[in-house]
């Protein structure tokens, strides 16, 4: 008899203190993932780390690859925005932008041309003017790169980030040079 | 000397140092969320948007959700940042979708001469309320969809003006 009143008290009682325990565990985890990510979404503000798919900028990034399928050792770039409180870019910068016909598609290409400019090439015979606040981009693989010889210039508004160091993998791991390829600007 | 009367002080004041460094993980907080990712106060002027909007500063609310999930309709006050000049953000009204044909004037204020455009793939037909004094998308053509900074929804100033702001498509 007093047993079984026994019994149920002690039951509850060690519930209750696990309950207690879990309940304080499960609160230190959340605030600590809460705070862990807004820091991470504060930086990300600033700077982030995108994966590079694709061999449109293939001497650059990913020169293993020969198709778009992508490979085993896609790159990891350093993406950084600051470059985004005045929009100010040279010819040569290799940026990450939000593709024109489609926002949730970021694609990254080489500025080429900035306002003003004047674009020919080997590829085309006729010469484009660069209209105010778009740039000319242009992938490093022209090969097989989808970039403004086929959708035109981009507005400057689009850009989300400039490239600046490749982070993985580990034997490629350097600066991203900024390089203006010879003969597409024309004389003006 | 100093630096131990320091330490004292800051002992005796741990807790007011706790609350103040609470204050400013909140505000900091408050900041990111407010005007980066969540919502923004914008400070419209100028004659474009007309009959909506005063030509004197209009405050306004506008959030940056929806557009991130693809809910944006004609009549709907956006921000869109300038395709020409990317430094600037400029109020429009979204005319038209992707897909959509538009016809319009080309320049209101010396001939009826009308365009008709399909609005391609992922862009946008923006234009101001007032169409003789808009720079809009019968200047710049369609916009892409990425340009878009925000969706404006409530007017705070002026006070007579209190209040959300009403989607309305009369072309």
């Amino acid at each position: 008899m007093a047993r079984s009143n026994w019994l149920p008290f002690q039951l509850t009682h060690f519930q209750a203190n696990l309950d207690m325990g879990t309940r304080n565990f499960l609160w230190d985890v959340a605030k600590k993932s809460f705070t862990f990510g807004l820091i991470t979404f504060t930086i990300s503000d600033y700077a982030s780390i995108l994966p590079v798919r694709g061999a449109s900028m293939s001497p650059t990034f990913n020169p293993g690859t020969n198709t778009t399928f992508g490979s085993r050792t896609d790159d990891m770039v350093l993406v950084e925005k600051f470059c985004l409180t005045n929009y100010k870019f040279s010819h040569g910068d290799v940026v990450v932008f939000s593709s024109p016909s489609n926002y949730k598609e970021r694609q990254i290409k080489r500025i080429i041309g900035l306002p003003g400019d004047w674009i020919g090439g080997p590829y085309s015979y006729d010469v484009v003017k660069v209209p105010k606040g778009h740039c000319w981009v242009e992938g490093d693989n022209s090969a097989f790169s989808l970039d403004s010889r086929s959708f035109g210039p981009v507005p400057l508004g689009l850009v989300r980030g400039r490239v600046t160091h490749i982070v993985w993998p580990p034997q490629r791991v350097g600066e991203v040079n900024r390089m203006v390829p010879q003969g597409r600007l024309s004389p003006n | 000397m100093g630096v131990s009367r320091l330490r004292e002080f800051i002992a005796n004041n741990k807790v007011l140092f706790d609350k103040a460094f609470f204050v400013v993980q909140f505000l900091c907080f408050l900041h990111l969320k407010n005007n980066t990712h969540i919502s923004t106060v914008v400070l419209t002027s100028g004659p474009s948007m007309l009959p909506t909007l005063n030509i004197t500063a209009d405050l306004l609310l506008a959030e940056r959700l929806s557009h991130r999930f693809g809910k944006v309709e004609p009549g709907d006050i956006v921000l869109v940042r300038s395709p020409v000049a990317p430094r600037k953000v400029v109020t429009k009204r979204v005319i038209g979708m992707e897909g959509h044909s538009m016809t319009y004037v080309v320049d209101p204020n010396s001939s009826d001469r009308c365009e008709t455009i399909v609005v391609p793939k992922g862009h946008l037909w923006v234009q101001g309320d007032n169409i003789y004094a808009s720079t809009d998308s019968r200047r710049f053509g369609p916009v892409p969809y990425g340009l878009l900074e925000g969706k404006v929804f409530w007017r705070i100033w002026p006070p007579k003006d209190f209040g959300p702001l009403e989607k309305e498509l009369d072309k």
